[in-house]
């Protein structure tokens, strides 16, 4: 059985082949009718223990256009609310014969502990924890190619600046390891409390790291900003969030000054203010909206192909 | 994907990268499909009875190619403007769930298809299940006028009540063996159909 549980278990060509297959279903989406029977007969259940709207709306707007039959389910309203583990609540799931089981958990290796204990059904992590959101990057990626393809550059050889909470942030990890095999160099900027420890030793020599904003992100062609994780993170991480804000919010006149031609990304749900300031996120060089858009394309890629089992292990 | 194909058309012209094997048996030449490519465009033209819009689609790959080329032949000879598109039938395959390796290359269809006069091209005729992949495709864009089918080889074998309008070649085969379009635009030194029987060691 064929999962996706994170960008760390992907070669170089399965991240390049997930992104090209996702380029060509974009155009599903802008069709009059926008539905292939690709998965036709296929089941889904997009298991989402944590709060989401973007990944669980996209993944299952994915699933639909797919043909497949999708259902959801959430935490409250669901068995898991009364105390059943989630690998009984799975268990359970899969007596039905879905095909793929979407999975978001606040514990980081949910997915792979369901994978490893499911015999019939394709787990795709739809973020776990602290670990890894391999969708979002890989539609971050997406938006990346897209933007640069239109000046002629492809998605290697750019310089990535990651900004804010890294130290919980499972979008950050993910994209660490797509720009770790695609050999991009990657600046985490953070203040030392929120960046993982040893991150220039697990996703290699192309990371730096800085505790300085303006010097983290001179002359960045994306700089990827990362919401503040208030509900993970007590009280110990930050003094204030003003001072955080004062050192680290990602404005329109730092970018002007030392990344003037630099892209920028959020993940979602922003923060504005805190990590980035409005006239960033509604401003031209924002690709935001692009990302969203491209998360229904990456998401159909990613289910046709786990659905096909043509991903590794 | 257009990108992926202008690749291919810019490395085929610089240099022919497969070779044809020894054992393949040449029923077409260069010459023989150029010819047969113009009598399918003169046909097309011919057959006009309404006034609807002709486009030319082709199916991916070598279907793609050939549909260019038709399509190209087409304007040169009736100097109208004739739309073009492709489809990919890897997301309407009837075996999809048997067959595990698909690559999805992408369907490309601007122009309207609704009351659109269709040709589909492709280059063998074979048991039809393609071509009934590619109408599900084209009908999800929308209500042609008609389509038409027009394909290089027809080797027989239908598996559908299915047939071509437009014929290049009828090639009497035995079902086992293989019936194989190679064109430059495919990285070929020259075009050529080819049968390959199992007893001489089919690919």
């Amino acid at each position: 059985m064929k999962h996706l549980i994170g960008i760390e278990d992907l070669s170089k060509d399965d991240l390049l082949g997930l992104l090209t297959d996702a380029d060509n279903f974009i155009e599903v989406s802008e069709r009059e009718i926008k539905k292939v029977p690709a998965l036709r007969g296929k089941t889904i259940i997009n298991l989402f223990l944590e709060n989401s709207t973007r990944t669980r709306v996209s993944f299952e707007i994915a699933g639909k256009r797919l043909s497949a039959d999708t259902i959801n389910v959430s935490s409250s309203g669901s068995s898991v609310s009364k105390g059943e583990t989630v690998l009984d609540t799975v268990w359970n799931l899969e007596a039905m014969n879905p095909d793929i089981v979407v999975i978001r958990h606040k514990e980081s290796g949910a997915p792979k502990f369901l994978a490893d204990n499911l015999k019939n059904v394709s787990i795709v992590n739809g973020g776990d924890g602290m670990h890894e959101h391999p969708t979002q990057a890989l539609l971050d990626c997406l938006t990346i190619q897209k933007h640069f393809a239109k000046a002629g550059r492809s998605l290697d050889g750019l310089k990535i600046a990651i900004v804010g909470d890294v130290f919980h942030s499972r979008v950050a990890r993910s994209n660490l390891w797509a720009h770790k095999l695609l050999g991009n160099k990657v600046s985490v900027v953070a203040p030392p409390t929120l960046v993982p420890r040893g991150v220039a030793e697990v996703y290699g020599d192309n990371v730096s790291v800085t505790h300085n904003l303006a010097e983290g992100i001179e002359g960045a062609d994306v700089v990827m900003c990362l919401r503040m994780q208030l509900e993970r993170q007590g009280n110990f991480f930050v003094p204030t969030l003003d001072d955080y804000t004062r050192r680290f919010c990602v404005t329109e006149k730092l970018l002007r000054k030392v990344a003037p031609h630099a892209v920028v990304l959020h993940p979602g749900p922003m923060n504005r203010g805190v990590e980035i300031s409005s006239d960033v996120a509604d401003g031209p060089r924002s690709l935001i909206g692009s990302q969203v858009n491209m998360g229904v394309a990456v998401r159909m890629a990613v289910l046709f192909k786990v659905g096909r089992g043509q991903l590794h292990e | 994907m257009t990108d992926q194909t202008k690749q291919t058309l810019v490395s085929s012209s610089q240099q022919p990268v497969h070779a044809i094997p020894k054992h393949w048996h040449q029923i077409l030449d260069e010459a023989s499909i150029s010819k047969a490519v113009s009598r399918i465009c003169y046909e097309i033209l011919e057959r006009e009875k309404t006034s609807a819009k002709l486009a030319i689609v082709g199916v991916r790959t070598a279907g793609e190619y050939l549909a260019r080329r038709i399509h190209k032949r087409i304007q040169e000879i009736e100097a109208t403007d004739v739309s073009f598109g492709v489809v990919d039938i890897t997301l309407y395959r009837d075996d999809l769930a048997t067959n595990n390796a698909p690559i999805l290359k992408g369907t490309e269809i601007s122009f309207p298809i609704a009351n659109a006069r269709i040709v589909l091209v492709d280059d063998v005729l074979f048991t039809g299940r393609t071509i009934r992949a590619a109408l599900d495709a084209i009908t999800d864009f929308g209500r042609p006028r008609t389509v038409e089918l027009a394909c290089l080889i027809d080797r027989g074998h239908r598996e559908l009540p299915i047939r071509a309008d437009y014929v290049g070649k009828n090639v009497p085969s035995s079902r086992e063996d293989s019936v194989k379009v190679k064109l430059k635009e495919m990285g070929y030194a020259e075009d050529g159909v080819y049968i390959v029987s199992k007893d001489r060691g089919a690919v």
